[in-house]
């Protein structure tokens, strides 16, 4: 059984602070990281690969070069592979994009038997590429999973969550998957994973070698286009009252009372 | 039809988001222009009515048993064979479970342009393009985002970020019963059960949300944010270091790697307010915050700011809205 892993290198937010005054974005030495949910799609396929001994995890990423380091990580953590497609060409791809992308490494590399995604990155923050990647090769897909049940040969049971509750369901293979959080805690790499890690080389493909027309990718392959952007105003002026005593304590707490009194009821 | 919009329902109705994009719809275009398909089963005539009352001129209803839950390829084909008929220039959905799911799978099927999880729309004077707008890098930063060739224009709205269209200010609508083809409801997917959640404490729905930080201490102080919660009628919701903590669920986690809430009323207690928890919930339309801090960022946000320890906090204000009564 073969698996895929996508996972996306994203700005670290930790190092994203704001300017109170501006209200604009200060990337202190803006550090890239991989995407924290994409971790969970990863364990998600640790997982698949522990109910069937001898599945193959394969992780594939979209991006500069320094993605190959996100890559290094995702190897350290367990994976067997890793594959980075990195050219100027799928620069300033929109999800549409980079969906044919990594469909098109998938099919070059592939077949696949599962193709696992984070449920969304938390830089773009669409959680559309793992749906589209679906669509883009035909395969089944169910989202949200945030536990496998059982894995055969030629299907999976999952449960997802939605709004209403959750969901049981058995997918028939091959097919894609987006995982949240639930899933499972991240174990934490091991000292024989990392050194292999530090030392393994991720081959590097470009989009020539996918098979791609440079036309259907990148900016010009990208249906949506960024008009403008802006930084919303956060702070609001509100009233703040202080608990110094028994006396402020009765006093405050009503104050407070009434005012989730009156929001409740509007 | 110029617009289209995705309506979602259970069993028993039409849900609030369906509502709200209709709102959306009616920014832009006249009730003639808009149109609304629904995948379901079993709701009754009257909900479809009322429904096509806030304003929707054509109605497209496909029903069967296999519609009741999302499932890619039957929702995609639908879409798609909609998409045809009535070739609208923007095709708007929810930004839900279902919305997230359905919209992207269609939109590569389409070769159409998404723009997901939006908060305003609006129409280019120019052009008569579609601009929409949605925070991104955890609501770091606003992208207003347009599609200027490919058709239809495809957006996920956020639930909770308009308000609902009123029943009953429209008449004339048109409400078509269809069934689908057998051929279209072939999937991948099987079903195997379905657990319902308690959907009040549902948070993505939630009009009030009381939510949670490290303040909490122990996990033996939950049953009196319960409480809390419980009188207020909110939904509870947590932060990350609560989550991580295994105090609270996962899917209670509000932020950056959590949900994203829009609700009128967001009461947070011991919450410090990260920028990653911030993300989930800056857009909440009246913000309180309970916290020993005075300099806890969550209180740059808020309408009304406590500074105090929520462990005393709460019993006096448990009783003082007891003693007011029913809320
Ligand atoms: C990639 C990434 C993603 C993340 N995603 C999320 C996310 O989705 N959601 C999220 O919430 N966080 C997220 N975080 C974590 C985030 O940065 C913060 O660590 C987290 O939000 C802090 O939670 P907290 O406010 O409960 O805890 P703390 O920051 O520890 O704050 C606790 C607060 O409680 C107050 N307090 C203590 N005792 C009391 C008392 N007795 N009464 C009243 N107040 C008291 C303290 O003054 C303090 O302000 C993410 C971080 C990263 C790096
Ligand atoms: N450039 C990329 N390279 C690899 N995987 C990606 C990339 N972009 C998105 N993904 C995958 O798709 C998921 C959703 O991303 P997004 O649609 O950008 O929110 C991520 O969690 C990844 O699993």
């Amino acid at each position: 059984m073969r698996i895929a892993v996508l996972v996306k290198q994203v700005p670290d937010t930790r190092s994203v602070q704001m300017d109170e005054e501006t209200g604009t974005v200060i990337r202190k030495g803006s550090e890239a990281i991989l995407n924290p949910l994409d971790a969970y799609a990863l364990q998600a396929a640790l997982q698949l690969r522990q109910l069937r001994g001898g599945a193959l995890v394969h992780a594939f990423s979209m991006g500069p070069p320094s993605a190959e380091q996100t890559l290094k990580e995702v190897l350290a953590l367990g994976a067997d592979r890793a594959s980075l497609i990195s050219d100027r060409a799928c620069a300033g791809s929109d999800t549409w994009a980079t969906a044919q992308v990594l469909a098109a490494a998938l099919q070059k590399l592939g077949p696949f038997d599962l193709v696992v995604c984070g449920e969304r990155a938390t830089d773009g923050d669409t959680g559309q590429v793992g749906p589209e990647i679906a669509a883009c090769l035909n395969l089944g897909m169910a989202t949200f999973v945030e536990q496998i049940l059982d894995l055969q040969e030629d299907w999976l049971d999952l449960r997802r969550k939605t709004e209403s509750g959750f969901e049981s369901w058995r997918l028939r293979l091959p097919g894609l998957l987006t995982v949240t959080k639930a899933i499972g805690e991240i174990a934490l790499p091991t000292l024989a994973n990392k050194m292999a890690a530090r030392r393994a080389q991720v081959p590097l493909l470009k989009a020539d070698e996918l098979g791609l027309d440079p036309e259907s990718i990148g900016l010009k392959g990208s249906p949506t286009r960024v008009v403008k952007i802006f930084y919303p105003s956060l702070t609001r002026k509100g009233e703040l009252y202080k608990i110094s005593d028994e006396a402020s304590l009765l006093a405050n707490s009503r104050i407070l009372a009434k005012y989730l009194r009156e929001a409740a009821n509007k | 039809m110029k617009v289209l919009i995705l309506a979602e329902c259970d069993q028993q109705k039409v849900l609030p988001i369906s509502y709200e994009l209709l709102t959306r719809a009616k920014a832009l275009v006249p009730e003639e222009e808009i149109g609304a398909l629904l995948l379901g089963a079993g709701l009754p005539r009257q909900e479809y009515e009322k429904f096509s009352s806030a304003g929707v001129a054509r109605l497209i209803v496909y029903e069967s048993e296999q519609l009741l839950r999302f499932r890619a390829e039957p929702y995609s084909a639908i879409l798609q064979a909609c998409v045809a008929e009535f070739k609208p220039e923007i095709v708007l959905g929810g930004a839900t479970s279902c919305g997230r799911s359905w919209l992207p799978y269609a939109a590569m099927k389409m070769h159409a342009g998404l723009t997901a999880d939006c908060t305003e729309l609006g129409i280019e004077e120019k052009t008569g393009l579609l601009l929409q707008t949605r925070p991104a890098i955890g609501g770091n930063i606003m992208a207003t985002i347009k599609t200027p060739k490919h058709r239809p224009q495809m957006a996920t709205i956020r639930p909770r970020s308009t308000a609902a269209a009123e029943p009953g200010s429209w008449s004339g609508g048109q409400i078509e019963l269809r069934q689908p083809p057998p051929a279209w409801l072939e999937s991948s997917l099987q079903e195997l059960g379905f657990e319902a959640v308690d959907e009040s404490r549902e948070l993505s729905a939630a009009r009030k949300v009381v939510v949670v930080g490290r303040g909490l201490k122990r996990p033996e102080n939950l049953p009196m944010v319960e409480e809390l919660a419980g009188l207020l009628g909110a939904a509870l919701g947590a932060t990350r270091e609560v989550v991580d903590r295994g105090w609270l669920p996962y899917s209670c986690q509000i932020g950056l790697s959590g949900r994203t809430i829009t609700p009128e009323l967001y009461l947070g207690l011991g919450v410090s307010g990260a920028i990653q928890h911030l993300a989930g919930m800056q857009t909440a339309k009246r913000i309180v915050a309970v916290n020993s801090d005075p300099e806890a960022q969550l209180f740059s946000l808020a309408d009304l700011s406590l500074v105090g320890n929520m462990q005393e906090v709460l019993p006096v204000l448990i009783s003082e809205l007891k003693r007011g009564g029913q809320i």
